[in-house]
């Protein structure tokens, strides 16, 4: 908490959305401190995505609020939007470009000024040294996945990370790697909410919450 | 609060404004109806024959309350997808999209009957006169309109892209109107256009006033028919069109009010 | 070993301070810059649009007639007709490979102004695709017998005119993200609102022609061209985000 009292994570609300014309849940209370993260579960098409895209103020939720650190947050807030990283299902990344421009424009829109050979080594973190400058193309769904992990490697300065599923495709070695992101991610002040299926090699433990009780 | 306040924030949720919607209807049908027979029977009966035209200008009492009915429709919806995407209503958007196969309509009315009058008066179907050629592009606009909405699936993603295309229309209209209208003189010089509207009679002009308010009226009635079965569509889920489904049992012998009425 | 570097990134980069976002004129050029180095890497495709071009303007003499004088009188409307269904073809690369690789998604995400953002993508479509259509502009003069001066006017007009055709054509391309119907739904959105560029565009030709002047055209163009780069972007960020509800 900070000095003034107000809880300095993100709270949702009674939040409602919906998709088309069903509503996929209601009613929903959220509460993530800094140095939590929450583990975000349900059946297929329970609204999990939505979810995560609705509180990174992509849609817009059919009712209840969502604060940041104590006031609501306005998804046309630059300033919101430099604390969150949202990973969606879709990679995020070109096919025309290789692992190293890609992961350079990315950072750039993200605002970090990355030197060449901090890139590199990030690259090299997640073990894709050697696919550096092979065209994206020639990537397997595995590899494409390092690269988000290696963006999440340069985004500790984002506190909240809203992550759709991101172990999907990677291999054990893969998954544990994205384990230590989020762990360092969270003994650094930072927050996540990660929908996923399996479960996520943390030593952090995480509070569940499932989509499946919320169905109106 | 005033009472206008009061009144638009209570019927501005789809709920309340559906069974308002319902008792307007009558009103405006009926307002319709007799004020097309008067303004019928003024342009046809009435108004003297044109020294110039014939008995075949008479065609303009629906022409000209057409085109206009076309322009003003648009600058209608245009106002609603202007509400709805300022303050993320629902019914503002079912509004706009209630009107706009009504506001084609009359663009095509309007380009038809802009035919049947060139026909005899020019010896040609279509000229490219000014106002015909600004009106096909409006019937464009709100086909494109339709297009969209029907081409998105979530529904108010649907409303939200409309209702972008209708205030960008919107705003573009003056401008095609006015290039068009340059485009014209240039290339025929001294327009032997539809809107130098010939000296009108008093009858003529009240012929056509008539025939404007009833085309209102009736764009009214059926555009609030038509966001009646939009509501219906859209609200299904939700729990008030429920109540409002369920059969309305008859008056009980002793004349008691029947219970089940239809929700507020 | 990795699991040490980790650890030592995460203190490294403890969160003290913010990433600055970048400002208007950052984002601009790094939307334009990337956008550009895309349209590098697919020539071809790029190719095509101004094949396609030349391959218009030539129909119409082999549906119309070789007559000189008349094709000299059609000259400047053939040669606008086919730019504005060039860029039609053009339009579809502008957002819809970003929004299926989840790249736009990204950037309306990003702290960076979206509105600069989608200004830097359509400098960049415009430089690929509208430019090269100016430049050949000639060449299609030059078929259909226009004078040097009347090409000039054209190239001019066309310069004008093409920037107002990628907005109103990204504004519409922003539209249909997502939407069923493709290219004809696009065309049917873009065409209508195209009227008066082409009118004021093709006009101008003609009006010079006509021993008129073109000032008057070419003003309305200048007019048009300023509106669509003060309003397109903000008007385009607006449909972007409306596509990602």
């Amino acid at each position: 908490m900070t000095p003034t009292g107000t809880f300095d994570g993100l709270e949702a609300r009674a939040l409602a959305c919906a998709a088309g014309y069903r509503t996929l849940f209601a009613s929903l209370d959220l509460r993530i401190a800094p140095g939590e993260w929450t583990m975000l579960v349900g059946a297929n098409g329970s609204g999990k995505s939505t979810l995560l895209r609705t509180i990174a103020g992509l849609a817009r939720p059919l009712a209840g609020e969502i604060l940041w650190r104590g006031a609501p947050r306005k998804p046309d807030d630059a300033e919101w939007r430099a604390q969150c990283v949202y990973q969606g299902h879709a990679a995020g990344w070109k096919d025309a470009f290789d692992v190293r421009e890609n992961l350079g424009l990315q950072l750039a829109l993200d605002g970090l000024r990355v030197p060449r050979a901090e890139l590199d080594a990030a690259i090299d973190r997640v073990g894709l040294a050697r696919q550096a400058k092979l065209p994206f193309a020639r990537l397997s769904a595995g590899q494409r996945r390092r690269v988000s992990l290696a963006r999440l490697s340069c985004s500790h300065a984002r506190r909240l990370w809203l992550l759709d599923e991101p172990g999907t495709a990677l291999d054990a070695d893969g998954l544990r790697l994205l384990g230590e992101l989020v762990d360092a991610h969270l003994r650094a002040g930072g927050l996540a909410l990660v929908a996923t299926h399996q479960p996520l090699p943390c030593n952090a433990t995480p509070s569940r919450l499932s989509l499946d009780e919320l169905r109106p | 609060m005033t009472t206008f306040a009061r009144f638009w924030y209570r019927y501005a949720s789809p709920a309340s404004f559906y069974p308002l919607a319902g008792r307007l209807i009558p009103v405006f049908a009926t307002l319709a109806v007799l004020l097309a027979a008067a303004g019928l029977y003024v342009g046809f009966f009435v108004a003297p024959t044109d020294w110039q035209q014939g008995e075949a200008y008479r065609i303009i009492y629906i022409h000209v309350p057409a085109a206009w009915m076309a322009m003003f429709v648009y600058l209608v919806m245009a106002f609603w997808s202007a509400i709805s995407l300022s303050f993320h209503t629902r019914l503002s958007a079912m509004m706009a999209q209630a009107l706009a196969p009504t506001g084609a309509m009359w663009a095509f009315i309007a380009l038809w009957t802009g035919a049947f009058w060139g026909r005899p008066t020019w010896g040609a179907y279509w000229v490219w006169d000014a106002r015909l050629t600004s009106t096909l592009i409006l019937l464009f606009l709100y086909l494109g309109y339709m297009a969209l909405r029907a081409s998105i699936d979530d529904p108010r993603r649907a409303d939200r892209a409309a209702g972008l295309l209708a205030l960008v229309g919107a705003i573009n209209v003056p401008i095609i109107y006015f290039s068009v209208q340059w485009w014209n003189t240039l290339h025929q010089g001294a327009t032997i256009s539809m809107t130098a509207a010939p000296k009108m009679a008093e009858t003529m002009l009240t012929g056509m006033l008539l025939l404007t308010f009833a085309a209102w009226t009736y764009t009214i009635a059926v555009a609030l028919h038509r966001v009646r079965s939009i509501i219906v569509e859209r609200e299904a889920a939700s729990g008030w069109m429920s109540r409002l489904a369920s059969p309305e049992r008859p008056p009980a012998a002793d004349g008691s009010a029947p219970s089940g009425a239809a929700a507020r | 070993m990795q699991r040490d570097a980790l650890a030592a990134l995460a203190r490294r980069t403890a969160p003290v301070t913010q990433p600055a976002p970048p400002g208007v004129i950052a984002a601009l050029r790094w939307a334009c810059a990337r956008d550009l180095r895309l349209a590098l890497r697919s020539r071809s495709e790029l190719a095509l649009i101004v094949v396609f071009f030349l391959l218009v303007t030539s129909l119409f003499p082999l549906a119309v007639s070789p007559d000189p004088e008349l094709l000299r009188a059609m000259a400047a409307g053939i040669v606008w007709v086919a730019a504005l269904l060039a860029s039609l073809l053009g339009l579809a690369r502008l957002f819809a490979a970003d929004h299926a690789d989840g790249t736009l998604e990204q950037m309306v995400l990003a702290p960076a102004p979206l509105a600069a953002l989608v200004a830097g993508k359509v400098l960049a479509h415009w430089i690929a695709t509208g430019l090269p259509l100016v430049l050949l502009a000639p060449l299609a003069g030059l078929q259909f017998g226009l004078g040097a001066d009347a090409i000039g006017v054209l190239v001019v007009a066309l310069a004008l005119g093409t920037p107002v055709l990628s907005w109103l054509g990204a504004i519409a391309a922003a539209l249909t993200l997502g939407a069923r119907g493709g290219s004809s739904l696009l065309a049917l959105l873009v065409l209508p609102l195209a009227v008066p560029v082409l009118i004021f565009g093709a006009g101008s030709v003609e009006s010079y022609a006509a021993g008129l002047g073109a000032e008057a055209h070419l003003s309305l163009l200048t007019a048009g061209a300023i509106a669509a780069w003060v309003l397109g972007p903000a008007v385009t960020a607006l449909a972007v985000k409306i596509a990602h509800e």
